[in-house]
């Protein structure tokens, strides 16, 4: 099997889950819907305020909620020993990583395409924003903060604490890409061209290239037996 | 089995000089600097508050390297070295955030400020204290060990790019925050004292890294026997 292959089956299998049970994407999108009405409740509805949040709030519900499917994607994975399975199968160990990245952010940006209509509504934002704009930092923030989530989702997992630690081994590491994407959707949700952001994007790309290989080459310690 | 790990003569007199430096640093910072123009006396805080920065760097820097050797190598020394280093680093950072609103608020009339340099800081500072939550918390020895090297190397790579994000935001939406300190213009003095005071920490932290390592080895010892006791 060929390294991409792989790499398809490992997140075509995440995907075909999702799909039948959809475990993940419900609580995720529920969460995320109840997080942007939270958030509603801490300023004046119609004050000038909200445009100058609402990058922030958008990107609270997006990890937010995306932590709940990163955190489940491989606790689930060693709570039926599908882990071992995986680990079996004749496929480099970066491919199980690889296909676990995309899966998650396929799930993270449905999310955030399902989510941002109901917050412009919710928010009563102006209709002139830059989309293309949007769409590129939106796919750009979630592959960084998934790409470091997935990995330290498997380190996680694999502790005693599960699921608690995830937050608080992430958040930190993800800081550039929390301000990267806050302080470029601004601009972008007020129409501003993207060569306005364009700083913003490059340290994102940045920070995707570098985790995506650093994690790449350490995942295979992580699941190492 | 653990052989003798009783404190040999050289950590007696690593801990000799270390007391003599911490003297003779303490001398420096409060006799032998002037006294700065402008902020007074609390100015003297910066010798102590700047190498406790460089040597909780250091220490973070000994775990990076320490995890690559982990992980290339398999050998629990450096397993020990960067759980060491890294308990150390988190105390000499801690210092650093104590110290610098001590003096800040006189000077900037703030004990803090969202600058680049503190928020960042802070930043690290959490990533290491996650990095000893993940160590309390991995479980068996030889899988805390892998965990806390890939985290190690994930949290060091991620630290240039703290900075330059939060630079970044701060040089796109400037404060009116008067950017003090002393990198620039010290007087030859303050720069001697400085290194002084750099020196002593320096043979502390080493002095304390060595401790750390013989206690972490009587830990392990403990709980080996411990395993055996049970089986």
């Amino acid at each position: 099997m060929s390294y991409f292959a792989g790499i398809a089956a490992v997140y075509w299998k995440d995907v075909l889950l999702e799909f039948r049970t959809r475990q993940s994407l419900s609580t995720m999108f529920t969460f995320c819907l109840t997080i942007v009405i939270i958030f509603n409740f801490v300023f004046e509805p119609g004050s000038p305020a909200v445009l100058e949040v609402s990058p922030g709030v958008l990107w609270a519900a997006f990890t937010f909620s995306g932590l709940l499917g990163i955190s489940r994607s491989f606790s689930f994975e060693i709570d039926r020993g599908g882990l071992q399975g995986l680990l079996l199968c004749p496929v480099e160990r970066s491919t199980i990583y690889f296909g676990k990245v995309l899966g998650n952010a396929t799930f993270m940006l449905l999310i955030e395409a399902v989510t941002f209509p109901i917050f412009v509504v919710f928010y009563n934002l102006p209709p002139n924003m830059n989309l293309l704009g949007l769409v590129l930092v939106f796919v750009l923030g979630t592959l960084g903060f998934v790409a470091v989530g997935t990995l330290l989702s498997a380190i996680s997992a694999n502790t005693k604490a599960r699921e608690v630690l995830l937050p608080v081994l992430l958040f930190p590491v993800a800081v550039p890409v929390l301000v990267a994407t806050v302080k470029s959707t601004g601009p972008l949700l007020r129409g501003e061209d993207l060569a306005q952001v364009a700083s913003w994007v490059k340290l994102l790309l940045a920070f995707d290239l570098l985790f995506l290989a650093a994690s790449s080459l350490t995942f295979e310690f992580i699941v190492e037996e | 089995m653990q052989k003798n790990v009783r404190l040999s003569p050289a950590d007696w007199i690593l801990w000799g000089l270390t007391s003599v430096a911490i003297a003779v640093a303490l001398y420096a910072a409060f006799l032998y600097a002037p006294t700065e123009r402008t902020m007074g006396d609390i100015q003297r805080i910066f010798y102590f508050h700047v190498a406790s920065a460089w040597i909780g760097f250091l220490a973070f820097f000994v775990v990076f390297v320490a995890s690559i050797a982990y992980l290339a190598t398999k050998a629990i020394k450096w397993d020990i070295l960067a759980a060491s280093s890294a308990e150390i680093g988190v105390v000499f950072s801690t210092l650093v955030l104590l110290t610098g609103p001590l003096w800040a608020r006189p000077v900037w009339n703030t004990y803090w400020t969202w600058d680049p340099r503190l928020t960042s800081f802070l930043i690290l500072w959490l990533i290491y204290i996650a990095y000893l939550m993940l160590r309390a918390y991995a479980g068996e020895e030889e899988k805390s060990a892998r965990f806390a090297a890939v985290f190690g190397i994930i949290g060091f790579l991620d630290v240039p790019i703290v900075y330059a994000s939060i630079r970044l935001w701060r040089t796109l939406h400037p404060k009116p925050v008067i950017a003090g300190g002393g990198s620039s213009g010290l007087a030859p003095q303050m720069l001697t004292s400085l290194f002084i005071a750099l020196g002593a920490f320096l043979v502390l932290y080493i002095a304390l890294l060595r401790l750390r390592i013989r206690l972490e080895k009587v830990n392990r010892a403990v709980r080996q026997l411990h395993l055996e006791i049970n089986r």
